[in-house]
């Protein structure tokens, strides 16, 4: 196999959990979210198979494939609202585990809905910080906003989610 | 606060689904794709890429071919929708109306060469281990050609079933056993009972006494023989004493 297919395979099974996750808090369903990361990586793959060596040494994966996976989702969003509510049996593979574990996936599906009924420039701020962690200053990079725009939408995302009324409706 | 955060990092530890991974490969052609099909010879999974198909086999669960597929050839491989033309494909290449191409790919040269010999073979005719060793230019290698036959990772397409014991044994079948060796054999219209018998009686080639050409028994060539004009010979050697020359088409010995 060519070294730019390994490097890819690697970077799929490093990434994919982080990808998938990021799809479904922006898109907050797992079908919409698979489709995001596949698209994701999908693109990722037919930019490296064009880079040269060194470029695909040198990229930083994680911040990479971030920005490539918001830019899905918007180009997603410019011509479909996201379905906030995920019917039941769109995925045939998830074998349901225990009873905790369902439970807790039905909340992680709600939390992820919710958030995915957020404006999208709140709720890329908010997914990017507080669910993959990024500091601000890698937010600010991934979104090409300014690090204060970024606190300003996280902070006002936050508000949202926990149902604190903003005193500024949202257009 | 601390409890809306605390539920977002939770949501970023979400896993991708089961076999995201492989699925993706497969989609930009690094991994295997399979689909079962149902064929002459009953439900066969079925694994291809885009080079052609790479591996069958009729497992018992689609689990248990994936595991195979996973050990055996050793790349990725993911369930797919099959493309739309294959599974007329796989009917037409299991009944002899088309020829499908293949990956052969992590086999070694002698794998290749042995299963690109036994893919000549007609359908309705068989040949000895023997046979194909000599026709790769390897003669003392039966042995080999046994075991690459038994590792034959597409076997029905790839008709290792067709190449049989010198001794008219039917021989081993890593395709499910001498019996499905035999079943698919008489599908195909070979007379393996006739054969067994031929075998056992010592006789190995069928000569045509106005021809003067000696045959394996299920070459085509020598089908319509008159039976009065059949002379059944046991070994090269007097074949040649009896004036008879080695079959073209099925070269049951080194054409001189």
């Amino acid at each position: 196999m060519e070294a730019v297919e390994r490097h890819f395979e690697r970077m799929v099974h490093e990434h994919q959990d982080r990808v998938f996750a990021l799809g479904l808090a922006l898109t907050g369903n797992r079908h919409d979210a698979e489709e995001v990361a596949q698209d994701t990586f999908l693109r990722a793959y037919r930019a490296l198979i064009t880079y040269p060596p060194d470029r695909i040494r040198e990229l930083k994966q994680k911040a990479w494939l971030h920005r490539i996976a918001i830019n899905v989702f918007r180009n997603r969003i410019r011509g479909v609202r996201p379905r906030l509510v995920e019917l039941n049996g769109s995925e045939s593979d998830h074998t349901p585990g225990p009873e905790a574990q369902a439970m807790r996936r039905a909340e992680m599906d709600d939390l992820a809905a919710r958030v995915a009924g957020l404006p999208a420039r709140y709720r890329e701020a908010v997914v990017l910080r507080h669910v993959q962690e990024l500091s601000y200053a890698e937010v600010a990079d991934t979104l090409g906003q300014p690090v204060g725009t970024v606190k300003a939408n996280v902070h006002r995302g936050l508000k949202l989610l926990r149902g604190e009324d903003d005193d500024r409706t949202d257009n | 606060m601390t409890v809306l955060t605390t539920d977002l990092r939770l949501l970023g530890s979400q896993k991708a689904p089961t076999g995201f991974a492989d699925r993706l490969l497969a989609h930009v052609g690094m991994a295997d794709s399979y689909a079962r099909f149902e064929t002459v010879l009953g439900g066969v999974y079925v694994a291809w890429n885009r080079l052609g198909v790479s591996a069958a086999a009729r497992s018992e669960s689609a689990a248990a071919f994936e595991e195979w597929f996973r050990k055996d050839v050793g790349r990725p491989i993911a369930p797919s929708p099959a493309p739309a033309d294959l599974a007329a494909k796989i009917e037409d290449e299991l009944t002899g109306k088309r020829r499908m191409r293949f990956d052969l790919r992590g086999l070694t040269d002698f794998e290749q060469a042995v299963l690109r010999k036994t893919y000549e073979i007609p359908r309705g005719e068989v040949r000895p281990y023997g046979w194909v060793a000599r026709e790769i230019r390897r003669p003392a290698a039966v042995r080999a050609v046994g075991t690459a036959l038994a590792n034959n990772p597409i076997p029905y397409f790839i008709p290792c079933h067709r190449v049989v014991r010198t001794d008219g044994e039917i021989g081993n079948y890593g395709g499910g056993g001498p019996e499905a060796k035999r079943a698919i054999l008489t599908m195909e219209g070979v007379r393996v009972n006739r054969l067994q018998e031929l075998a056992r009686a010592g006789v190995r080639y069928q000569g045509v006494r106005t021809t003067k050409v000696f045959c394996y028994p299920t070459c085509r060539t020598g089908r319509h023989a008159l039976a009065k004009n059949v002379v059944w010979l046991r070994d090269e050697a007097s074949a040649r004493a009896a004036g008879f020359r080695p079959c073209k088409v099925c070269r049951p010995a080194a054409v001189a």
